[in-house]
Order: C-alpha cells, then sequence, then structure tokens
C-alpha cells in the first residue's frame, strides 16, 4: 500500500483516477482503517485529503454555509453559528461515535461510508444540502441525497471525491432536528433515525417540510406524505400524528437482532413526529 | 515499499521513526517510539484504550495512521505526570483507587484530562458520555467517574 498526500483538489483528482478504482480516500479514517485492518479492503493507495485547503474548515457562504470534507464532529460542534442555524444536522453528526471518533470522523465520511444507519445523513438530506464532487472533468454539485445508492455504496465514479458540502442560506423561524434509537444510550448504531427539517411563517404555520428516515432501508428514505402532513398547519398535535402514520407506513426496515420489523415501523413514526415537533419548536424560538 | 520517515512532536519534543504507510500511530508509538503506555485493545476505535491527543484533539491512536502524525503534535500517557509529579487525574485515581487491572487506564485519564482541560465543572452525565467510548470491564465505571468528578472538584478549588 502507497500512502499520498496531496496538496490540491486536482493532484487529488489524478492520483484517484491513475489508481482506477484501486485507491481510497481518506478524510478522518474511522471507517477506512476498521475496514483496512479487517482486510475488507485492500488499496493499492491511500490518498489522504486533510492537506487540501478547500477540504478545511467551516465559512459562511452566501447566507449558508460551505463545511470542508475533512472537517470532523468536533469541530461542527464546535461552530456556534452552524449549531445555530442547523442544530439537527449537527447534533446526527454529533451521535457518531465517541468523544475520540468525534475527534476524526467527518460527516462526508459518514455520507460516503453509506452506512444505511448513517446518523449523519438523514438530517442533511432534509437540510437539501449539497456536495461539491471533484473528478477529471471538473467540478460539479451534487444533492447529498444522490451520493448513497446502497449499504456501502456510493455514487462516485473513478477519481471523483467530495470536497465539501454546502448548507443553503435558510429563513427565519426556520430549524430542524434529528433523532434516533439504539438499543443503549450510547455507543450504538442505530435502528432508526429521523431527521425533520422545516420551516414556519410568521403565524407559526408550517410552509415547508423535509422528514427523512434511516436505518429502515437499504438508503434513507424521503417521506413526501409525512412532510405534506405538516404543512398548511401550525404543528399542532393532529399533525404531528399524521406525520408519524405517514412516516410509519412508509418504513421498510428488516428484522436483525438489535430490532424487529414491527418495532422499528412503529419507531419510525414516533421518531420523525417527535424529530418534527423539536424542529418546530426551535423554529418558534 | 519504502519506509516513510516521519518528522514529530511527542510528548513535546521532537521524536522521528520510520513507519509503513498502512502501520497506525499505535503500532508506531509502542512499537517503534517505544512508548508502551498507550494500549492496544479492540484496534478498531470502540475501546478507547489507545487514546492520545493529536493537535490538541482526544482521538483512538489505533484510528491513525503512523504517516498522519507528520508535522504534529502527539501527547501520550507518558507526558502526563510532570516528572516525578503526578498529574492531579493520577493521583486520584491511585488514591481512590479507580483502576483494577489497570489496562484502560491510561487511555481513561487521557480522555478525562482532555475534559477537564476545556471544563473543570461537568455534570457527572457530562463525564460518563464524555468518557463512553473508554471501556473499562473491572471497574463498573463508578470509582472512575467518581474520581474525575473529585479531581475537577480540586481543580476548582485551587
Amino acid at each position: 500500500m502507497r500512502y499520498e498526500a496531496p496538496g490540491s483538489v486536482d493532484e487529488a483528482v489524478k492520483l484517484l483516477a491513475d489508481a482506477n478504482g484501486a485507491a481510497r480516500v481518506l478524510a478522518g479514517g474511522t471507517d477506512l482503517l476498521v475496514q483496512l485492518r479487517a482486510g475488507m479492503i485492500s488499496p493499492e493507495v491511500v490518498i489522504n485529503i486533510k492537506d487540501i485547503s478547500e477540504t478545511k474548515g467551516i465559512t459562511a457562504d452566501g447566507g449558508g454555509f460551505c463545511i470542508g470534507a475533512t472537517v470532523s464532529g468536533a469541530e461542527m460542534g464546535e461552530h456556534a453559528a452552524l449549531v445555530a442555524a442547523w442544530p439537527g444536522v449537527v447534533e446526527g453528526v454529533e451521535l457518531i461515535g465517541s468523544t475520540q471518533i468525534q475527534g476524526r470522523a467527518t460527516m462526508v465520511g459518514n455520507l460516503c461510508n453509506a452506512s444505511p444507519a448513517a446518523d449523519g445523513v438523514p438530517a442533511l438530506i432534509a437540510a437539501g444540502a449539497t456536495c461539491t464532487v471533484a473528478g477529471p472533468n471538473g467540478q460539479r454539485e451534487v444533492p447529498v441525497a444522490d451520493i448513497p445508492t446502497g449499504p456501502g455504496k456510493n455514487s462516485l465514479a473513478n477519481g471523483e471525491f467530495i470536497v465539501n458540502v454546502k448548507l443553503p442560506a435558510r429563513p427565519g423561524n426556520a430549524s430542524d432536528a434529528y433523532l434516533r434509537m439504539i438499543p443503549r444510550t450510547e455507543m450504538d448504531i442505530a435502528i432508526v433515525g429521523a431527521g425533520v427539517n422545516l420551516v414556519l411563517d410568521d403565524s407559526g404555520t408550517c410552509t415547508e417540510a423535509s422528514v427523512i428516515l434511516g436505518a429502515v432501508g437499504p438508503k434513507t428514505i424521503t417521506v413526501d406524505a409525512a412532510a405534506a402532513a405538516l404543512v398548511g398547519t401550525k404543528v399542532d398535535e393532529a399533525a404531528l400524528a399524521a406525520c408519524a402514520a405517514a412516516a410509519s407506513a412508509a418504513a421498510t426496515p428488516i428484522d436483525d437482532k438489535r430490532g424487529t420489523v414491527v418495532y422499528r415501523t412503529k419507531v419510525s413514526g414516533v421518531l420523525a413526529s417527535r424529530a418534527a415537533a423539536i424542529a418546530a419548536e426551535r423554529a418558534r424560538s | 515499499m519504502a519506509k516513510h520517515h516521519i518528522t514529530t512532536t511527542i510528548n513535546g519534543e521532537e521524536a522521528e521513526y520510520l513507519c509503513e504507510p498502512q502501520e497506525t500511530l499505535l503500532d508506531v508509538l509502542r512499537d517503534q517510539v517505544g512508548l508502551t503506555g498507550t494500549k492496544e485493545g479492540c484496534s478498531s476505535g470502540d475501546c478507547g484504550a489507545c487514546s492520545v491527543m493529536l493537535d490538541g484533539r482526544l482521538v483512538c491512536s489505533c484510528l491513525v495512521l503512523g504517516v498522519e502524525a507528520a508535522g504534529k503534535a502527539v501527547e501520550t500517557i507518558e507526558g502526563m505526570a510532570d516528572g516525578e509529579n503526578l498529574h492531579p487525574l493520577q493521583q486520584k485515581f491511585l488514591e481512590e483507587a479507580a483502576l483494577q487491572c489497570g489496562f484502560c487506564t491510561p487511555g481513561v485519564l487521557v480522555a478525562a484530562k482532555a475534559l477537564l482541560d476545556t471544563n473543570n465543572n461537568p455534570t457527572e452525565t457530562e463525564v460518563r458520555y464524555w468518557l463512553a467510548g473508554n471501556l473499562c470491564r473491572c471497574t463498573g465505571y463508578d470509582k472512575i467517574i467518581r474520581a474525575v468528578m473529585d479531581t475537577a472538584a480540586d481543580m476548582r478549588g485551587a
């Protein structure tokens, strides 16, 4: 195995393209090093992208935020303006692993690793985030929702990697939330995750909503019916109940040792409605 | 494949080593540099026995490549005491017997110090969540948590 630490996006793209699929990108490394050690992967070259300036830091970007691909969960949690604007996105990422993992793990790595249960992803999709994908043909902006394609699989082509994620500008009276269910209280993998992003008008009526479920299908599930149940309401009990019913109806979980289909289906609705209530409360305050 | 020649700072002193690209910082610290206080538990980022500070950030050294430490500052358990003087956390762990076999202790101490360096008045819940990535099979955690809380109280009183 070779190790490379390119200093520019173009160099990284060239290294990736030249390796023709035998390269892996290293950012936080919390998935990559585990996979290397377990022998699940044996790349010819590992490309550390942390020396590339475009992958670093959190910057204000046209009223929104640009988050570099190598920004750790801890860095996101320490960024007061980001937490204030997108508390759901940040709390999802902060649920990944321990304090030690938070010091390294990145939101973009969580996205590219494409676990169906990724805690960093549902709220990010609900936020309508896009990412900058660099590749041999230049750079393109892609909705983050289009990156994971199935368990452990993503849509990046040979030679491509994600440089940053962009969260859009936000009106006032808008907020988001992410909740997950795990069998213990910390250090576990979600059996259901729910991210909700919504916008209220001045009277407190919901004008836009997005409800995304994680861990109850091979990919996240965008539940338009659950979002529709919130829009036009004051996010009151009746709306939350309709949101819950729609989320449960959309869930397609598997049975495994950590949760049954019946339980995950029920909890999908519970978490979606609770996340909606939290997002609405945050948007009002 | 040629080994990489890495120059870094470990516990405040410049250090050099040669390492293979796939070797972890944990491997390097223990096998090349001879700092065996950092322990190998799971080698998958779950147990926290290999906790070190990397540029001021608490990390699992099993999830960092040795080559990545180039130009960075690494702090290990060996740098925690000031010569013969134990760090207050180390002293308190001894006084309150917050360890049994001791295998997790270096990682717990490094992690707890990282918390108290930024927050000397944590709640018990904050301490428990902060140390959730440091597994201990002996103590049942209560003595560890109490020792950290008591150290924090001492530091506030000092």
